[in-house]
């Protein structure tokens, strides 16, 4: 059965331009593909073992929210974060891939940050890990920019119309890292506890904390 | 290119769904396919795998989910590179004879892959032509190849925020021509520049360019 389905697909395959198909049965087309390359020693399958565990165990928004608590409660982290995001986000030892070159943006009372990849999907890995999928997806990717406070209400956040909005794209291999405003009434919480009330969406941008 | 992927500013593209507790992969596969393309030899620089996705066709490109491209952009790169032919695809193995490769990236290694500093910065002898608060305009250019400049910014005016050293130039870089650093900046438009008088007067979108994307303002 699976050889007369990829049998047709790859029939269906020479008649494109590019080479690139609809994808039907993902599954097994990924497996067929993964086998090929595994039996050419092309790839080693424990190593695609290990990177799906690093994106799912060791990179993920957790990794921001320190670097969030840390910029709440020291403000000569904070001072560093300012003068080189990448180098205080390494002292945390978030490094590597899609978190070469970091800015942080600080929401405000007067100020709003939003982070978008119109062009793809550039994200921040080592701090946010991979992206959901509607911040890779057409709708956000075309309305960030020309809509952002309709894009905010849609996720609940109504801005003020004197709160000004900063809308960040990365079309560049800089990446970018909203600093949420610090949630009123926490003055007493430590560094974990604050880090725990920090989300992925007030990250990016469309939620406020 | 002026491709559907450069989609700033579009409409009907539909609402925005946010997924609560979203896994990072949906399916089994779509890690399997991440992995792949991370650990392919096929895996080129950066700016070519983008490239390799915005060739896409346009319909296709929006109609199909975001691994479903990759899987059709990796298959496409192993084609094209002939490492692997469509009948062995087609097999699921590698056809009788064929030669036996040595894995780009072992398991012991990915660790180190994945959170290795690294840098897109470049030296450069020329001197950056812009500095911080320079009023510069996004050049009306169309090049038929890979580009960051998106349309919605070209021929605006705005203001250089931020330099960035050299970076590497996508342009270049994605077709094998060489890096070819440029100085990088980010600049500010102003929501109404770019949108309109319908636009919040405070708003604002910033945008990383590069030097050949700009000109003086």
């Amino acid at each position: 059965m699976a050889h007369d389905h990829h049998d047709h697909d790859h029939g269906h395959d020479h008649g494109h331009d590019h080479g690139q198909d609809p994808p039907s049965d993902m599954a097994l087309r990924v497996k067929a593909l993964e086998s090929v390359l595994v039996d050419k020693g092309l790839v080693d399958p424990a190593a695609l073992d290990a990177i799906v565990d690093h994106f799912e165990t060791k990179v993920g928004p957790r990794n921001g929210a320190r670097v969030v608590a840390k910029a709440w409660t020291d403000p000569a982290y904070l001072a560093r974060l300012r003068e080189d995001a990448t180098a205080a986000i390494a002292e945390l030892d978030f490094t590597g891939r899609q978190g070469e070159h970091m800015i942080a943006v600080e929401n405000g009372p007067d100020v709003h940050n939003l982070v978008v990849c119109t062009l793809c999907s550039c994200y921040p890995w080592p701090v946010l890990g991979l992206p959901p999928v509607w911040y890779k997806s057409p709708p956000y990717r075309s309305r960030a920019v020309i809509d952002p406070r309709g894009v905010l209400a849609e996720f609940g956040t109504e801005l003020p119309p004197d709160v000004e909005v900063r809308v960040w794209d990365s079309t560049a291999e800089v990446r970018y890292l909203v600093i949420p405003q610090r949630p009123a009434g926490t003055d007493g919480l430590g560094e974990d506890e604050l880090a725990a009330m920090v989300t992925r969406d007030g990250m990016i941008g469309t939620t406020l904390l | 290119m002026n491709g559907v992927h450069d989609m700033g500013g579009m409409h009907g593209l539909g609402p925005v769904a946010p997924e609560p507790r979203e896994p990072v992969f949906h399916e089994a596969w779509e890690g399997r396919v991440h992995a792949m393309t991370i650990a392919s030899p096929t895996r080129g620089n950066i700016d070519a795998g983008r490239h390799q996705r915005e060739l896409i066709p346009g319909p296709d490109y929006l109609r199909w989910t975001y691994y479903e491209k990759w899987f059709a952009s990796l298959s496409a790169l192993l084609l094209t590179s002939g490492l692997v032919t469509a009948a062995e695809i087609a097999a699921g193995k590698a056809a009788p004879g064929s030669p036996k490769g040595t894995p780009r990236l072992v398991a012991a290694d990915v660790t180190a892959a994945m959170t290795r500093p690294s840098s897109y910065v470049r030296e450069v002898a020329t001197a950056p032509a812009f500095a911080a608060g320079d009023r510069v305009r996004a050049r009306q250019i169309n090049p038929t190849g890979h580009t960051r400049l998106p349309r919605y910014a070209r021929g605006h005016v705005g203001v250089v925020e931020r330099r960035h050293g050299a970076h590497v130039l996508p342009d270049s870089n994605a077709h094998g021509l060489g890096e070819d650093p440029r100085h990088l900046y980010t600049v500010r438009f102003a929501a109404r520049e770019l949108w309109g008088p319908d636009a919040s007067a405070r708003d604002s979108v910033s945008l990383d360019l590069w030097e050949p994307y700009l000109e003086r303002a």
